[in-house]
């Protein structure tokens, strides 16, 4: 079982980093979202052999509940700033019909001087 | 007294709560604010002293014991954070009242900016790792509306990098903590200074550079610090001011107690940070020289400063590391008090490009000199606070025999002294290239400065002025914090017991 979980922390992890390096606001969103999922898994892991639950059986039988509550806290936290990015991305569409990021200040002063030299030259 | 710790945390927090249920009435929101915030200070204050006397203090929330519970803990280092970090909380708030065009009046700007405060003070406090990953989601939380407060284009640009990053780095966060937890069974700091040193070597130095990584990106040192210099000048100036005062600093905070509590340095580790520490400072002072807007200058000055406070670290010797603490003391005092006089102008004139603006020296002499004194505080100028830090900082690494560090370190305060003048004879000097967009601020008459913007900043600029003459008893106790994070003893038997 935990080679199964940690594949799909792989999965999960290689899906998240692809889609937070594209450029539409929403891709980015899904990307940290199946991210933090991975991280999540990542702590679960953290608590032993799967398949067992927690505060049921005696001795090594149940599942160290610490790393469960972690998780759950952090699903809770990603949750909230996910729904604040996906906010971000609907006023971003709403001034501007689009959700494609921008570039920044510096990228586009650089830009329009290789601009101004190709003109030039 | 064990009561005084949870204060900071918990003032801040029930405060927000009620401002939220007064959001329509400014006045009270602003009474209860500065009244919070000034009783808040008072706690930490107390807090120094005590912790100053008796060593460090470790209250466990809800009963629930060491490495288990939730654990907050005040050492020396945490108490010096909580008190300048109250000071320039509270002073940046009667700025953001006082000044016209800024965000106060925003819909939940003030419960947002009490829960900002008690993120950073719990982020000081916090004793576990997951606790110090929850700290900063709170703080961070609040730092992602308050950025974005006022919805303009440029806000929610720049806004959505400052998401995008912080929060790929808590995913980061979570991951060094569930990764540790594997290899430990623990994520108290105290229970893991012990329980991290037996991990084979190879595992050690994958999570303290995965940790490095994670408090890296937030505390924007070389080579993470790209989101920051264009995030911060979007926001309005009050909330700029204490981002950039506070939030890399609790970044940096975050780096030195883990690199000092759980992977005290061997040879490699601190040529490492001495790199980074070198590259940081060249790269963000070459960054500001480039730069021709006041707040863009100056946000890419923090990142050249941080680099200081990691070369302190670098040498992990108790000189070092009492120079760092000192250095951050210093750094949040002048830069919050750089970013307000940048408010300033951009009150009185409507802008910040060094184009647009000139002779501000007689026509708001004020500013001019509240401008003056942090410059060259900034720079390391004597007599100004700046000066006893860098030279802290020099004398230590001269002792450690890292010259080149030194030569570098050096350098660039000059280099710094050399975009300062730029700020300096482009807003104060001269005139202006373009007519500035204010029409107020056009012609040669008297530039309109409102009282309880000036208050604020002036009172800022005596800190810093009582930080340079008060050097020696200052230095005295950031050699007390420095030892205690070398010594590490008294934290850990403080948390569980000896």
């Amino acid at each position: 079982m935990i080679a199964v979980l940690a594949l799909a922390v792989g999965v999960l992890y290689a899906v998240g980093t692809y889609l937070i390096l594209q450029r539409k606001l929403t891709q980015i969103v899904i990307g940290l979202a199946i991210m933090g999922h991975g991280a999540n898994l990542v702590l679960l892991m953290a608590g032993g052999r799967a398949g067992r639950a927690p505060f049921s059986g005696t001795g090594d039988a149940f599942a160290d509940p610490l790393p469960q509550a972690l998780a759950l806290t952090a699903i809770v936290i990603t949750f909230g700033v996910a729904a604040f990015l996906l906010a971000l991305s609907y006023r971003s569409w709403l001034l501007r019909h689009d959700d494609e990021v921008e570039d920044d200040v510096e990228d586009r002063r650089i830009a329009r001087r290789a601009n101004a030299r190709a003109d030039a030259g | 007294m064990r009561v005084l710790i949870p204060l900071p945390i918990a003032l801040p927090l029930l405060a927000a709560g009620l401002s939220m249920a007064l959001h329509r009435r400014t006045q009270a929101q602003r009474a209860l604010g500065l009244g919070v915030l000034t009783a808040s200070l008072a706690a930490t204050v107390a807090l120094l002293v005590r912790v100053h006397a008796e060593g460090p203090i470790a209250v466990h929330v809800g009963g629930w014991g060491a490495p288990i519970g939730i654990t907050l803990v005040a050492d020396l280092f945490a108490a010096v954070m909580l008190v300048v970090s109250a000071a320039m909380v509270l002073a940046v708030m009667v700025y953001s009242i006082g000044s016209p065009r800024t965000a106060d009046h925003a819909l939940f700007f003030h419960p947002l900016y009490l829960i900002l405060a008690a993120g950073v003070s719990s982020s000081f406090l916090a004793g576990d790792l997951f606790n110090l990953f929850v700290a900063f989601e709170v703080m961070l939380s609040a730092s992602y509306v308050l950025i974005t407060l006022g919805g303009t284009r440029d806000q929610i640009r720049s806004g959505m990098t400052y998401v995008v990053i912080s929060l790929l780095a808590s995913t980061f966060f979570v991951t060094a903590v569930g990764l540790i937890y594997a290899a430990t069974g623990t994520v108290n700091m105290a229970d893991l200074a012990g329980k991290v040193g037996d991990l084979p070597a190879p595992v050690r130095d994958a999570l303290g550079l995965l940790l490095l990584v994670v408090f890296g990106i937030k505390a924007a040192i070389f080579p993470l610090f790209f989101w920051l210099p264009d995030s911060y000048p979007t926001a309005p100036t009050p909330v700029t001011a204490i981002f950039a005062g506070l939030l890399t600093k609790v970044g940096v905070y975050a780096i030195i107690r883990t690199q000092t509590l759980l992977f005290p340095s061997d040879e490699s580790g601190s040529v490492l940070l001495l790199g980074i520490a070198v590259a940081t400072m060249v790269v963000g002072v070459l960054g500001a020289i480039a730069q021709d807007d006041v707040k863009r200058i100056l946000s890419f000055h923090i990142v050249s400063q941080i680099g200081y406070m990691i070369m302190g670290l670098g040498l992990f010797t108790v000189a070092g590391i009492a120079g760092a603490i000192f250095y951050i003391v210093h750094h949040i005092v002048v830069k919050t008090t750089l970013f307000l006089v940048g408010g300033l102008v951009e009150n009185a004139t409507g802008t910040g490009a060094l184009r647009r603006l000139g002779g501000l020296l007689h026509r708001a002499p004020i500013i001019a000199v509240l401008f003056l004194v942090p410059a060259l505080s900034l720079a390391g100028l004597p007599p100004f606070s700046g000066f006893v830090a860098k030279l802290a900082l020099v004398q230590a690494g001269m002792d450690a025999d890292r010259y080149f560090v030194v030569g570098a370190s050096l350098v660039v305060s000059l280099l710094t002294l050399f975009s300062m003048t730029k700020i300096w004879a482009g807003v104060f000097w001269g005139t202006p290239d373009e007519e500035p967009p204010l029409e107020s601020a056009r012609g040669d008459g008297r530039l309109s400065v409102p009282r309880l913007m000036v208050a604020p900043t002036a009172a800022l600029v005596a800190i810093s002025l009582a930080v340079a003459m008060s050097a020696a008893p200052l230095y005295d106790l950031s050699r007390q914090a420095a030892e205690g994070l070398v010594e590490r003893t008294p934290y850990i038997q403080e948390v569980l017991g000896p």
